[in-house]
């Protein structure tokens, strides 16, 4: 009986926390489907009452375009194009560097090893607006405005700190003797690091590696700051400039297929790596 | 097939506190090395120095007669078995015994050969597939000496290897560990706090205290001529019995009354004043069931508790021992990782004996086998140095003469 109360109230409160969570995400989707007309509605109803793919053919530049939008088309897909590649450099080189500092702060003792923990924990909690006036400076200077590198870099470095503090936990939970096992079994530090701490380490990895991603993926400030064209904007950074021609009607049914299309390779990048997240791994390597 | 030979070596860590002093240990080729001692006696330092995760402070090294002092693990060949296993949890079973060959670049079809060859030897052909995380504790000790085995390396490094598996098991293995020693005819070092695995595994016991070499002997040698107080009571269950002595001529005084021992025992102790008596269990016997007469003392005493196991029955007997004895036990059992509560004697009685608790028993001493210690330093007073092995001490003061 208590068990069954236990069960219901469980779902229950599942069904609460979907609802809340998802109820945003259901409504833009339903925006995305319906006609311009609708979008203006005074009172809209909440699922569209003309299913239509048109915002869809729309953003992505398919068709017929929409008359007083022709630069919107092409420019959203040169920003996805932008996002997808600034987010995964960004992502594969922080989490490269991640790795091999994480590594580090885990397995020597050096001095100053308390200030580097410490000052990557001031980098994470550095304001991003506070750097844009400077940054905007410098990277015209350096000619890295709107360039992918001058996004790359200011990326990597807001997102190292936390994939470092990651992985070195991660790092720590590893026992040693793994890595003393494999260099009594004949292999070099690196092969050691490669063939069984890597690997072992995987779940964080892949945690830093979606963190990193998620962060560059949604950034919006520096994207919209340090870049001027679309050779370099990204998708949060576009998706501003979606005004459409009538300042007092913003094109609500662009917006809602514009956040929807950036919202999948989210989905489907967590779901993909989700599963290399699988937690105990390291179960069975030692006892207890 | 190696020869490791350790010469002097000295272990410090950063705040100067030698974990290992001045040990010298000769493993000879094919010979199986214990190293016993308690817990904190430097006895997996001195191993871990030994496969090279460990740097040496002073000392040589010697593997075959070549230092190795400054090699890295990987370049000195010998194959270790770790006290937690350290398996690669996400390797399979067969990729786990592969590991070290896959290192050496091995071609396929000879790592198969060798793999299949290793885990026929260890009876795990039907696990070759699974993770180590779905395999039993002793399934993973076995993986752990496949790993071993399937090299051919100069020598086994074992760390406490059975500690982390149950009673019935540890057993097991520890036969199955000496049978494949024996087989394969490779040098093995064995490192345990276990004085069962120490006595039966070993072809010589090394045995340590904070850091310094007691006594290397073969496990006979251990028992019969201890070269210490501390050897004495590590070596053997339950322990050997120590009380408060004093000799004269040939009769030697304990607690419980007199007794006479041999001449040339008593000659050693001539003089000494206070000593520290040492006699194990099994000599003492409940007089009641002994047939024929076999010589010695008896002495009557109240037994305190028995604890009768079938084939035999241990016996308590307290007794109160002087100050200056009862200190230097107290610091014997803090060596020893215990903690005495009372001076109490352990005798081993015959399973026929019908002594019961609170009864006052006559009980039989065999003296003959008596040990006589210097309560000041520890040493054996009686030892038959012709048959103990190597004693550290005994052999500096023979060279400085």
């Amino acid at each position: 009986m208590n068990e069954r109360r236990n069960k219901i109230a469980t779902w229950v409160g599942f069904i609460i926390i979907l609802v809340w969570c998802l109820l945003p995400v259901v409504w833009i989707m339903s925006l995305s489907f319906k006609g311009p007309g609708e979008t203006a509605a005074g009172s809209p109803h909440f699922l569209p009452q003309h299913w239509t793919i048109q915002n869809y053919r729309d953003v992505l530049g398919f068709g017929s375009v929409t008359p007083g939008q022709e630069n919107t088309n092409n420019d959203f897909l040169a920003a996805l194009r932008n996002s997808f590649g600034i987010a995964a450099i960004s992502t594969f080189l922080s989490v490269i560097f991640a790795t091999l500092a994480a590594y580090a702060i885990a397995r020597l003792d050096f001095r100053g090893k308390r200030f580097v923990l410490s000052l990557a924990l001031a980098i994470a909690m550095f304001p991003v607006v506070a750097l844009v006036g400077p940054l905007f400076d410098l990277w015209r200077t350096l000619h890295l405005f709107n360039t992918w590198p001058g996004l790359i870099i200011p990326y990597m470095s807001f997102t190292l700190p936390l994939a470092i503090w990651t992985l070195s936990a991660f790092f720590r939970e590893i026992p040693w003797e793994m890595e003393q096992a494999a260099q009594v079994d004949g292999a070099t530090s690196w092969q050691a690091f490669r063939k069984v701490i890597v690997p072992l380490a995987a779940p964080g990895v892949f945690t830093a590696a979606i963190l990193t991603f998620f962060f560059a993926w949604n950034e919006f400030v520096l994207a919209l700051s340090l870049t001027s064209t679309t050779a370099s904007r990204t998708v949060p950074a576009q998706l501003s400039f979606f005004v459409g021609p009538d300042p007092f009607n913003p094109p609500y049914g662009l917006l809602a297929t514009a956040s929807v299309v950036v919202t999948i390779p989210i989905i489907i990048i967590v779901l993909l790596f989700q599963r290399k997240i699988v937690a105990g791994l390291t179960s069975g390597a030692v006892k207890g | 097939m190696a020869v490791i030979d350790m010469q002097n070596i000295v272990k410090k860590y950063g705040d100067g506190f030698p974990a290992v002093n001045n040990v010298s240990i000769d493993v000879k080729d094919g010979e199986f090395m214990i190293l016993v001692g308690p817990s904190g006696c430097g006895k997996s330092t001195l191993l871990r120095m030994i496969v090279g995760l460990e740097d040496i402070t002073s000392g040589e090294m010697l593997i075959d007669g070549k230092r190795v002092n400054d090699l890295a693990p990987r370049d000195r060949n010998l194959a270790m078995v770790f006290q937690n296993y350290a398996l690669y949890p996400h390797l399979t079973v067969y990729e786990n015994i592969a590991f070290p060959l896959r290192l050496a670049k091995v071609p396929d079809k000879e790592v198969d050969e060798k793999v299949r060859a290793a885990s026929k030897t260890l009876e795990l052909d039907e696990h070759l597939e699974r993770k180590p995380g779905n395999l039993s504790g002793g399934q993973r000790q076995r993986v752990a000496m496949g790993r071993a085995i399937v090299r051919d390396a100069d020598a086994f490094l074992f760390d406490e290897p059975l500690s982390n598996l149950d009673a019935k098991l540890r057993g097991q293995m520890r036969t199955e560990i000496a049978r494949l020693q024996k087989r394969l005819g490779i040098t093995t070092v064995y490192v345990t706090h276990d004085q069962t695995e120490a006595m039966t595994l070993g072809d010589r016991v090394a045995v340590l205290k904070r850091g310094l070499l007691q006594q290397l002997a073969t496990p006979r040698e251990l028992y019969e001529n201890p070269g210490n107080l501390f050897v004495a009571g590590f070596i053997g269950s339950p322990p050997m019995n120590f009380m408060p002595v004093t000799v004269e001529g040939t009769t030697a005084k304990l607690p419980f009354g007199d007794v006479q021992i041999p001449a040339d025992k008593a000659e050693n102790a001539a003089g000494r004043g206070l000593l520290m008596a040492g006699i194990r269990p099994e000599h003492f016997e409940d007089a009641s069931v002994m047939t024929g007469d076999r010589g010695g003392d008896t002495f009557r005493a109240r037994v305190d508790v028995v604890e009768w196991l079938g084939n035999e029955a241990y016996a308590y007997i307290p007794f109160e021992a002087p100050p200056e004895v009862q200190k230097q036990l107290q610091q014997l059992e803090r060596d020893l990782d215990g903690e005495s509560l009372r001076t109490q004697l352990v005798v081993s009685l015959d399973g026929a004996s019908r002594i019961k608790e609170g009864d006052e028993a006559e009980i039989w001493i065999n003296a003959a086998k008596m040990h006589l210690f210097d309560p000041a330093t520890g040493e054996n007073l009686t030892i038959d140095r012709e048959h103990a092995g190597r004693v550290p001490d005994i052999a500096e003061e023979t060279a400085a003469v």
